[in-house]
């Protein structure tokens, strides 16, 4: 009577267990490669004497860190999320609905495409400095140049994904009847999704590095502008600090990107091979 | 012709190609003649299947029928009308089940409506679960369609065709994505629904044992430039099945179409 339930209690605990094992297995194997790897920086450090300004040691760079309140920290840190997170929603508000634009009509893709590679092809570094003079100071040039460098990938990707859609599918919708509006809302942008969160993956990484580079022109806080004082100080140890928080920043935010798709759109992940 | 009797559509072709012709530029600037003087009809309720070298137009066929395509010369009509558009009557079978992939079967098999007027109404909604039952996919109204296997998927995209209850049938080689077994499985089923549910079907394939098995009659076709090069009747007795592979009568037409088709490779 009781040995099915028991039975199909042990199995799911099995699976469940098993399935646990193989995540560990996931997350430990680079965890352990990365403290090996601050293990032979800071040995590496030690052993050679390397000065402080040239590599500080992790142990060094943990102590510069603890010695910054954290309160500067929380303003630096705030400010360059701030920056970026606004670069990135315009380059989704713009990139999305451009790409339908192109890729609805084809005078309008001649017409901008060429444009836009020109835009992507021009060194965003070498005109943020311009973008400053033009757009005054504030927040308002370091969202334009965050936008600048993270737009591009989610334009050409949305674009690539509205038009992987399977010309049957179009057909279908053609042989309803069914407006071109229902068509990109129902089918081809649905299709997209796969593709948009592939580019929204990259650009987050590259908003970070715009707002990074921004900073770098003209700022009176954030991360980027932290590491340019830091360094024009010899405080070496302290501006890696700094960049351990950036890659931090790039980690997690990539890392909620793809949570937000596994949350909202599971379907479109690749399937796991058994 | 003015006065027309109530059973008239039971007489009249349900669809009628008039010296169809279709030329697509190629990419190099010249000409494809994908069909050249196309001129047939198919009655109401017949299931004819069009077979031919890859090439040879089949796809264009039905796709002008469905109004996809507007024909370079030549008119289609259906119930006498010329085709100028999409057509309410008309459902369509591609070769691969192209389902939505982040909707469930049954959603799958309603999308049509909901794709084209926004809702789907609970008499629909029970209608594609009668579908799923009639293609034995019941139970696996709530999968999402990679769950399922390529003969499932297409066996979903069929009652998706059948949803609105078209008057005419339009495959476009929908089982030869499938393995040999399958195929055959899927075959016979159609026939079974075709036989509940009478419709004008107009089959495109390129296996002649499948035309042979399902069509009243064939339509052999001729690539470069497409043309109907032969109509021929299948005389093989209804209700068919398997056995129907087995029959003298099956081999002698089939031979015969395999020379049709094959004769200018063969040099006949």
């Amino acid at each position: 009577m009781s040995s099915p339930t028991t039975s199909a209690g042990r199995s799911s605990r099995v699976s469940s267990g098993s399935r646990m094992s193989a995540r560990w297995k996931d997350g430990l194997a680079p965890l352990c490669a990365f403290i090996a790897l601050l293990a032979l920086w800071e040995g590496a450090c030690r052993l050679f004497a390397i000065p402080g300004f040239v590599l500080p040691s992790p142990s060094a760079i943990a102590a510069a860190a603890g010695k910054v309140a954290p309160g500067t920290w929380a303003g630096h840190i705030g400010a360059t999320l701030k920056v970026s997170l606004l670069g990135y929603g315009l380059s989704i508000l713009v990139g999305i609905p451009l790409a339908i634009a192109l890729s609805a009509s084809k005078a309008l893709s001649r017409t901008l495409y060429p444009l836009l590679v020109v835009v992507q092809s021009t060194p965003i570094v070498a005109v943020a400095p311009i973008i400053v003079v033009v757009l005054g100071a504030g927040d308002l040039p370091r969202v334009f140049i965050t936008f600048l460098i993270a737009f591009f990938p989610i334009v050409v990707s949305t674009v690539t994904g509205l038009q992987a859609t399977p010309a049957e599918l179009i057909e279908l919708s053609q042989s309803l009847g069914a407006s071109r509006l229902r068509e990109y809302r129902n089918i081809r942008l649905p299709y997209a999704i796969p593709h948009i969160f592939a580019a929204l993956r990259i650009s987050i990484t590259l908003a970070v590095i715009g707002a990074v580079v921004a900073e770098f022109v003209a700022a009176e806080n954030g991360l980027g502008y932290f590491i340019n004082f830091s360094t024009s100080l010899f405080q070496v140890p302290q501006a890696f600090a700094a960049l351990m928080m950036l890659v931090l920043i790039s980690l997690i935010l990539f890392q909620l990107v793809g949570l937000a798709q596994r949350l909202l759109f599971a379907w479109s992940l690749p399937k796991k091979s058994p | 012709m003015n006065e027309t009797p109530a059973n008239a559509t039971e007489t009249r072709p349900s669809l009628r190609f008039e010296h169809v012709g279709q030329v697509f530029p190629a990419s190099d600037g010249s000409r494809v003649v994908a069909l050249e003087d196309v001129d047939f009809s198919i009655g109401r309720h017949e299931f004819v299947a069009v077979i031919g070298p890859s090439g040879c137009g089949k796809s264009t066929l039905l796709r002008v029928l469905a109004g996809l395509v507007r024909p370079t010369s030549g008119q289609v009509q259906i119930y006498g009308l010329p085709v100028n558009g999409p057509r309410e009557e008309i459902g369509i079978v591609f070769q691969k089940p192209t389902l939505l992939p982040w909707l469930s079967i049954a959603d799958n098999v309603t999308f049509p409506m909901k794709h084209k007027y926004g809702r789907v109404t609970p008499q629909e909604r029970q209608r594609a679960g009668e579908l799923l039952q009639m293609v034995g996919l019941a139970e696996f109204a709530d999968k999402r369609p990679d769950e399922l296997s390529g003969g499932m998927q297409q066996r979903a995209a069929i009652a998706r065709a059948l949803l609105h209850d078209p008057e005419i049938l339009l495959m476009d080689e929908p089982f030869s994505a499938l393995d040999a077994l399958t195929r055959d499985e899927m075959s016979l089923e159609l026939l079974n629904i075709w036989t509940q549910r009478p419709k004008t079907v107009l089959f495109i394939t390129h296996s002649i044992p499948e035309a042979l098995l399902l069509a009243d009659r064939i339509l052999v076709m001729s690539a470069r430039p497409g043309r109907v090069r032969e109509i021929i009747e299948v005389d093989l007795p209804r209700p068919r099945s398997l056995d129907t592979l087995t029959e003298p009568r099956f081999h002698e037409l089939a031979n015969h179409i395999r020379r049709q088709v094959f004769s200018r490779v063969v040099g006949l």
